[in-house]
């Protein structure tokens, strides 16, 4: 079954990391109850080119004015080829101030990757940004 | 005998020119930190981010915990290392006057652990020997890199050179080919350092944690794919001792981030 | 587990503070192998929390996804004085929490 559903994460990603988020991607349904997701809002930013996968850092913004009636509940954060692809999930709210995250990653290679954010509306936006991740030059086996 | 006298002089004292002179000369070193992307620049200077830093705290309380039989402290006799080891590490490694033995800062640590506190020497690349080292070298930061090569030294420093020099494993390289004539050329996607020591121990995006300068010279002979020594070995000293000639008055960057 | 936690010492109320954490963890992912070929067991911090006077302000679930000695930056509003409280556990049931003070202005 986990299997199963590693394989269909796969098929499903490359396509919707192009053009939208794929509702129907399981790791996404947990989270939207397979509400859309809409561009927008959110803004991924990451290097175009990291000199090693191991530590990447990233910043998470969503365009929001983090009161009580308008705020982010969540942010969700998926890589497209980690073998592990919900990275990671952040939950805020109005005492957050500002929807803004810094952290560093480790991504398997190049790839896409994308944070969907859930508002206080029941609404969910998301952004994506491509990075190349370049390998090592040489072997380290100390 | 007698006739070959003069010349062995001869040959040592151009060994000694020869060795003096700088294959890359004083003004244009670059420390290994003119290498790195801006991310990981900015992440080394960042003093609060620098993930290295985690490191030198853990040095800071290892230094005034006591140890060993006597039940002492590095703190005991050196008090606040923050006055009392200001440049030391900018000058190892060094000759031990007692011992005679050529000492990097991980084994100035040890010796003292033994000789003055009764304790177990600590293991090479262990978070201890790893924190300590870090917390003494980053009282010299941004202080020149001076270790001397005079008198007892100067059998070591040629040692070293001769390790430098010396073509390895199944690339046959020596330290020389990457990074004394190909400095600045690419291989891959990396840029090719000049190899100084300035900013170790250091926090390596390959490894993911810290580890010495040792670590850092046993990933090149596995890079070139060359026999890796073991940890601690005279081989390594004398070698560090070259480099950190070569490395004259380059600013100690200890904890440094690299790739 | 070592950590580093900047949180400003003083804040107006209302004010938007930026809050850092670095942990001293290796986030084992759980694919790589030890020297003599064995699996090495996942390890990651899963959960880090703040709580600004017992109140949860910030919750993270983390995975292998997080480089190693994981850094966090995010933001809260300087409501009263008092304490920010930072608690994280790994896979291995290891806890570690932290505590900071804040003098907030009126």
């Amino acid at each position: 079954m986990r299997r199963r559903r590693f394989l269909a994460g796969l098929v499903a990603l490359p396509g919707a990391a192009l053009a939208q988020v794929d509702p129907l991607d399981p790791l996404v349904w947990v989270v939207t109850n397979g509400a859309p997701v809409k561009k927008g809002k959110v803004t991924v930013t990451l290097p175009q080119l990291a000199d090693n996968g191991n530590s990447v850092p990233i910043k998470i913004t969503v365009d929001s004015p983090m009161t009580e009636a308008d705020h982010v509940k969540s942010i969700h954060l998926y890589s497209e080829k980690n073998p592990v692809r919900n990275m990671a999930n952040f939950y805020l709210g109005p005492r957050a101030g500002r929807a803004e995250i810094d952290s560093r990653v480790r991504l398997a290679g190049s790839q896409k990757v994308t944070a969907v954010a859930k508002l206080s509306d029941g609404s969910f936006w998301y952004d994506t940004a491509a990075i190349v991740v370049t390998l090592s030059a040489c072997l380290d086996e100390s | 005998m007698r006739r070959a006298a003069p010349a062995l002089a001869l040959v040592l004292v151009a060994a000694a020119a020869l060795a003096q002179e700088r294959a890359i000369p004083l003004d244009q070193l670059k420390s290994g930190s003119a290498f790195l992307g801006a991310d990981l620049l900015s992440l080394q200077k960042d003093e609060f981010a620098n993930p290295g830093m985690l490191w030198v705290e853990r040095g800071e309380k290892l230094w005034s915990e006591p140890a060993g039989r006597k039940n002492l402290s590095c703190a005991d006799c050196h008090q606040d290392a923050k006055s009392s080891m200001r440049g030391v590490a900018a000058r190892y490694p060094r000759i031990d006057a007692e011992s005679g033995k050529l000492l990097n800062l991980e084994g100035r640590i040890n010796l003292c652990r033994g000789r003055r506190m009764g304790a177990e020497p600590l293991r090479y690349e262990s978070g201890e020997l790893l924190s300590l080292t870090a917390y003494l070298a980053r009282q010299s930061r941004g202080m020149p890199v001076e270790a001397s090569i005079a008198g007892a030294a100067r059998a070591r420093f040629d040692a070293g050179e001769r390790a430098y020099r010396l073509r390895r494993g199944q690339m046959n390289l020596s330290c020389a080919h990457c990074h004394e004539t190909s400095w600045g050329k690419r291989l891959l996607s990396e840029t090719i350092s000049q190899g100084h020591p300035n900013a170790y121990p250091v926090y390596r995006m390959e490894w993911q944690t810290m580890g010495s300068l040792q670590r850092r010279l046993r990933a090149c002979l596995s890079g070139i794919r060359a026999e890796m020594l073991p940890y601690g070995s005279p081989e390594y000293l004398d070698l560090e001792l070259y480099l950190a000639w070569r490395a004259q008055g380059l600013p100690v960057e200890t904890p440094g981030v690299r790739r | 587990m070592a950590a580093r936690i900047q949180v400003p010492a003083q804040a107006k109320r209302g004010e938007i503070i930026e809050i850092r954490v670095l942990i001293q963890h290796p986030m084992e992912t759980g694919y790589r192998h030890d020297d003599v070929g064995h699996l090495i067991k996942r390890n990651v911090i899963n959960v880090l929390s703040c709580r600004y006077n017992g109140v949860e302000v910030f919750r993270a679930d983390l995975s292998s996804g997080i480089a190693a000695n994981p850094y966090i930056q995010f933001y809260t509003v300087a409501d009263q004085s008092g304490e920010l409280e930072f608690y994280w556990i790994d896979d291995d049931g290891q806890q570690g929490t932290e505590r900071q003070s804040i003098q907030v202005a009126p």
